[in-house]
């Protein structure tokens, strides 16, 4: 994998920010996009943009074309055994709400048990949460290890029979962890419960395959891998995609309507009411075509070496600390003493170094954390080790900066 | 140092000392109106407590959880409105945000002392927030008083 070749195609990260050479560390918060996914966009605008579906003329079926192509391109990739299995939301989000209103309403009930993880990201918290208010299930969290990984035994006990859906994310977008989910739906379903796997930080870093996984619910964003932002996949097995009802009602998504009962189309588009999200499929078809080109085993060795880097590498910083497991994915979540994540966050913006702060949308996992906030350095495929030194420069730089002011 | 001089405009030797040794930082005893805020994107949190006594600012304490800007704005908050009425209070409250809008305001009525140290935050926008939590809060617990 020559890193040099792809940075060349990402047009954004040859720029100065403030006076230094970008240096884009917030991947995981959003990806930037290659000149290729940005063209197929605009080419859609020029040529051929249409609606889908319908009408006979030539321009409505290049339309379809691409973008049913793009959902065949998904499902490739995601290694699912059919095109009806695979739904354009908006997002992980988007993706992960249909789930928790349509299967989560009709099939919780008082007694029965949802289960997620202290480390979920609040897209996959709170929708639970408020199924939970809504039917009477109870919420279960499986509990944290130490390094802020699961251990099986937990993931053991906390399943039980009453349990009826499990919702655990692939890899934490704060610690890096990353979830032993082939387990984890093995437990489940020995025990009757569905899976819904968050992949918004597993799809677009590694190879993922719905089947191995056995996972009953995959969920993911385009604009975390490449593609555009608006556009996201819901994966659903079939049989149970097929006994679901839309949560959104409208023009698409219908087969006969009369005035006071309709049916739906089949799947997937009974979940896609409205006009659907044409460019941004379109946009994220292209985006799954350069991850390819590239090879999904080759970015998450990428990856896993900038991690591995950086954690040896960030040492050099004094009163450095970190979060997570050893073995993580591309991203590293780190405080330094006496600087809040803010002002690092700032100081490195100064130096050209973007950098998340804050609390990540995982405000429990913050608390067991026991920090208000962190600071999130993340990687992807344009990122290099020299992106690294930067970073370490730019924090031994904050460390003298504050300190002088605390002098 | 080079590198810095975009820095030092916002984070002057006087905030970093309010930052250091905040003043007014604790919990009052007794009846005080109290609030709490938080800026939910980044985490900060204050929670602020205001002792009026005949329309008059008697006591103002807080403690919370944020960066240099946020708990040196706190501070310096606090200490300005102590002593002043209500209306003095909110009225420094709307020149405040007025200065973190970079719009003009009046700089004779009120004598800002330190708080116009916190001016060059305006050139960092991502981080004016994090300047306004404690005298929204303020703000706050004052109109709902009233």
């Amino acid at each position: 994998m020559d890193v040099k070749e792809i940075r060349k195609q990402f047009p954004i990260l040859h720029q100065e920010v403030n006076g230094h050479p970008l240096v884009y560390l917030d991947s995981a918060a959003t990806s930037q996009k290659p000149a290729k996914v940005i063209e197929k966009i605009d080419d859609y605008y020029r040529r051929y943009n249409s609606n889908v579906h319908r009408g006979v003329h030539t321009l409505g079926s290049l339309a379809t074309d691409e973008y049913e192509g793009a959902r065949e391109k998904v499902r490739s990739f995601i290694h699912a055994s059919s095109m009806q299995e695979v739904v354009f939301t908006r997002g992980t989000t988007t993706a992960i709400n249909t789930v928790a209103q349509s299967y989560g309403r009709s099939n919780l009930q008082e007694g029965d048990e949802i289960v997620i993880t202290p480390m979920e990201h609040h897209s996959n918290l709170i929708p639970w949460q408020q199924m939970a208010k809504v039917t009477g299930a109870e919420l279960k969290y499986i509990p944290l290890q130490e390094d802020g990984s699961l251990s099986i035994a937990d993931i053991k006990n906390t399943i039980t029979s009453n349990t009826k859906i499990v919702a655990v994310t692939h890899v934490s977008n704060v610690m890096g962890t990353i979830n032993p989910i082939k387990d984890i739906t093995r437990l489940a379903h020995e025990n009757g419960a569905v899976v819904l796997v968050d992949g918004a930080q597993g799809a677009p870093h590694m190879k993922v395959d719905v089947q191995e996984l056995d996972c009953d619910f995959y969920a993911f964003s385009g604009h975390k891998m490449g593609g555009p932002t608006g556009i996201g996949v819901l994966y659903g097995k079939k049989h149970l995609l097929e006994k679901m009802e839309p949560v959104e009602f409208g023009g698409e998504m219908i087969d006969f309507v009369d005035l006071y009962d309709s049916t739906w189309k089949e799947l997937p588009w009974k979940f896609e009411g409205g006009t659907p999200i044409i460019a941004g499929a379109v946009g994220l078809g292209a985006a799954i075509d350069f991850l390819e080109d590239v090879g999904m085993d080759n970015i998450e060795a990428h990856e896993t070496k900038l991690a591995e880097y950086a954690v040896n590498k960030l040492k050099e910083v004094d009163g450095f600390h970190i979060y997570g497991p050893k073995k993580r994915a591309g991203l590293i979540t780190f405080n330094i003493d006496d600087v809040h994540p803010h002002d690092v966050a700032t100081v490195l913006d100064a130096e050209g170094i973007a950098v998340r702060a804050g609390h990540h949308c995982a405000q429990p996992l913050m608390k067991w954390l026991n920090v208000a906030a962190t600071a999130r350095a993340s990687f992807y495929i344009y990122n290099t080790t020299e992106d690294i030194d930067a970073l370490t420069e730019g924090l031994i730089k904050t460390k003298e900066y504050f300190g002088d002011v605390f002098a | 140092m080079s590198l810095h001089s975009n820095l030092d405009t916002l984070y002057r030797q006087v905030i970093m000392d309010h930052y250091k040794n905040p003043r007014n930082r604790g919990e009052l005893e007794g009846e005080t109106l109290h609030v709490n805020m938080n800026n939910p994107t980044c985490g900060d949190r204050i929670q602020l407590q205001l002792k009026v006594e005949d329309n008059k600012i008697s006591e103002a304490k807080f403690v919370g959880e944020g960066c240099s800007i946020s708990l040196s704005s706190a501070s310096m908050m606090t200490d300005a409105v102590k002593g002043r009425t209500v209306e003095e209070a909110l009225e420094m409250a709307g020149i405040f945000s007025s200065m973190m809008q970079g719009q003009e305001y009046d700089e004779e009525k009120y004598d800002l002392g330190d708080i116009e140290a916190l001016q060059g935050v305006t050139k960092f926008p991502a981080r004016i927030k994090c300047a306004t939590l404690a005298w929204k809060a303020m703000e706050k617990g004052l109109n709902e008083e009233e």
